[in-house]
């Protein structure tokens, strides 16, 4: 199939194309979960981007 | 020569403004993560596939799928399965929250938190520092590779050039990773690589024509001529067709280069640091379908333009890729300068600049942290010998970077690949183990992570030294303490499997064993911390 001697090949091919739309699919459905608690999660996020910020400081 | 000059010159000049403005904008870190949420997800995701894939992929990957053929595509699939979708969506949600819930900054601080012991930030930071050296050399050649056949200079000079370019992205400000110019560079890896798949088939007559006649060179009794001259292990069943089961060309192809990096990307350290530098899981999902729409587009267009490439070096010059290019990993850049627009030559530099920046910048940023956070512990010491002990931790693991990067393509035909395949074996099989438990286990304990990550370390340094036939000759420990080059001679089968598979089976057993035997040693009250919210 699609001129490849080895349906395994054909397989991969495939897959690689499909497992990427799943990936775009599974960011459409989710687009909008996981954000519940923002303003603690950016109150979290500050505290460690600062230190981060510290820590990159002597790199 | 002109037009490259100028192309690289308008490059620089690009990026060093988007930096500048990058810098400008996000100076306020409150600011950037309150105001600017919208932009973070896409640009994560991308600074995690640049940082994922580099010059090895494209380079070294491409120019295995040229010898091996299109089985490579499985690890194409592997790549944006496990690589992006369990990666995200299995690994990085939690990675993020236990990270954020326990102040974790690096790879080795996160396990070392986790499982409050200061030995195993040690000892993973000097896992690091001792083998993540050899990968960055995999990316460095990758570079050097291209412009040896490119700019038409010696292979010396190009890792010269190569190295002067590194060393000033990386020790003036690369190590930010400023946004913009992140977005910039995935953004033209994305569209050079689309470039490069359309012009390619189209050449060829289509992807049906293309594949058929990719699939009719293997029957071809010139081919077989030359497969035999360039020691092609039986049986070789084509390009389009996967190598037959439990041969050599299988276990390598399937044990080294599929699984050995497929799984390998699960526990990369400068890898799983990118979850925690985002706000929230909403970030990681709409991560999710750039991260892998773009791993796709490098790394399915790279080993599919690498098995095309034979059709047509072959129908041009009568050899075969691997024959024309004169190795594994110079067939991608002499395919590229011979067969596409001079104009795109140019573009395709500055994107394999970009591409192999992106990850040596992340590289070496693990490396130094490693080096300076996690293995001397700096922050005891003053501001001043910080800097110090950080940039010498960096000249050093540079230094060693460079020689591997001169001295392995020397040793080994496709360096790049088995030099990546190395490292992400390793880490998989001394770390998957404990951080899977580390994200998933209250019963886990700090014996068995461990046990486990100890097991795992051991039996792929002992498999890498004396059983795996290509690093055992390359290491020479065998050969000095036991005057053979491997344990099992060059006919068994054993010698192919790659250590990844032996060392992560016999550790995931040790920690699932142990995790569900030995008495929890972490208080219930770390416990609870580390869950906390999830």
């Amino acid at each position: 199939m699609l001129g490849l001697q080895d349906n395994s090949i054909f397989f991969a091919y495939i897959l690689s194309i499909a497992s990427a739309l799943i990936c775009v699919l599974y960011g459409i459905l989710n687009w909008n979960r996981g954000a519940d608690n923002e303003a603690d999660e950016i109150r979290s996020e500050q505290e460690w981007e600062n230190e981060e910020e510290a820590i990159n400081e002597t790199l | 020569m002109l037009f490259n000059i100028i192309v690289v010159s308008v490059y620089i000049a690009v990026l060093s403004y988007l930096a500048y403005i990058g810098y400008k904008g996000t100076k306020n870190t409150k600011d950037y993560l309150v105001g600017g949420g919208q932009i973070h997800p896409f640009i994560m995701a991308l600074s995690y596939g640049a940082a994922f894939i580099s010059t090895s992929a494209i380079v070294g990957f491409g120019g295995f799928a040229a010898f091996f053929g299109m089985s490579l595509l499985w690890l194409t699939f592997l790549t944006i399965a496990v690589g992006v979708l369990i990666s995200f969506v299995i690994y990085g949600k939690r990675t993020r929250k236990i990270g954020h819930n326990l102040g974790a900054h690096t790879f080795p601080e996160f396990l070392a938190r986790r499982f409050q012991s200061h030995g195993i930030q040690k000892f993973v930071g000097l896992v690091i520092f001792l083998f993540m050296p050899v990968y960055a050399a995999a990316v460095m050649i990758g570079a050097a590779k291209y412009f040896e056949i490119a700019l038409n200079i010696n292979y010396l000079a190009a890792l010269f050039f190569t190295s002067v370019i590194v060393a000033m992205y990386v020790f003036f400000g690369g190590l930010k990773g400023i946004m913009y110019s992140d977005a910039f560079q995935g953004g033209l890896m994305f569209f050079s690589m689309l470039f490069l798949v359309i012009y390619t088939y189209a050449q060829l007559g289509g992807i049906v024509e293309a594949h058929t006649r990719l699939t009719g060179l293997a029957a071809l009794p010139e081919v077989a001529e030359q497969l035999k001259a360039i020691k092609m292990p039986p049986v070789f069943n084509g390009w389009t067709a996967m190598p037959e089961f439990l041969s050599i060309n299988w276990l390598v192809v399937v044990t080294s280069i599929v699984m050995g990096v497929g799984i390998g990307v699960l526990a990369q350290p400068q890898l799983a640091v990118k979850f925690m530098t985002v706000k929230s899981n909403r970030e990681l999902n709409r991560a999710v379908p750039i991260g892998g729409v773009f791993v796709l587009m490098m790394t399915g267009v790279a080993f599919t333009v690498g098995a095309l490439a034979n059709v047509r070096f072959f129908e041009d010059t009568g050899k075969l890729a691997v024959v024309a290019a004169g190795g594994i990993d110079k067939i991608i850049p002499l395919y590229l300068s011979t067969y596409l627009p001079e104009w795109f030559g140019a573009i395709f530099m500055i994107m394999l600049i970009a591409a192999g920046m992106s990850t040596l910048s992340s590289q070496f940023h693990a490396i130094s942290t490693a080096f300076g956070h996690d293995l001397v512990n700096v922050t005891r010491k003053s501001e001043r010998q910080q800097v110090l002990i950080n940039r010498l931790g960096v000249l050093l693991a540079f230094a060693v970077t460079l020689s591997l990067a001169y001295y392995l393509p020397k040793i080994w035909s496709g360096a790049i690949a088995r030099a990546t395949a190395i490292f992400f074996g390793l880490c998989a099989a001394s770390f998957l183990p404990m951080y899977t438990g580390a994200l998933y286990s209250r019963r886990i304990s700090r014996l068995a992570a461990w046990i486990g990550m100890s097991a795992g370390f051991a039996v792929s340094l002992f498999w890498m030294c004396f059983v795996h036939s290509s690093t055992a000759t390359a290491l020479g420990i065998c050969s000095a303490l036991l005057d053979k080059a491997s344990l099992f001679d060059k006919t068994c089968r054993w010698s192919y499997v790659d250590p990844i598979i032996v060392a992560l089976t016999i550790s995931a057993i040790t920690t699932i064993i142990l995790t569900f035997t030995l008495r929890q040693d972490l208080d219930q009250k770390h416990l609870d911390q580390t869950f906390n919210g999830i």
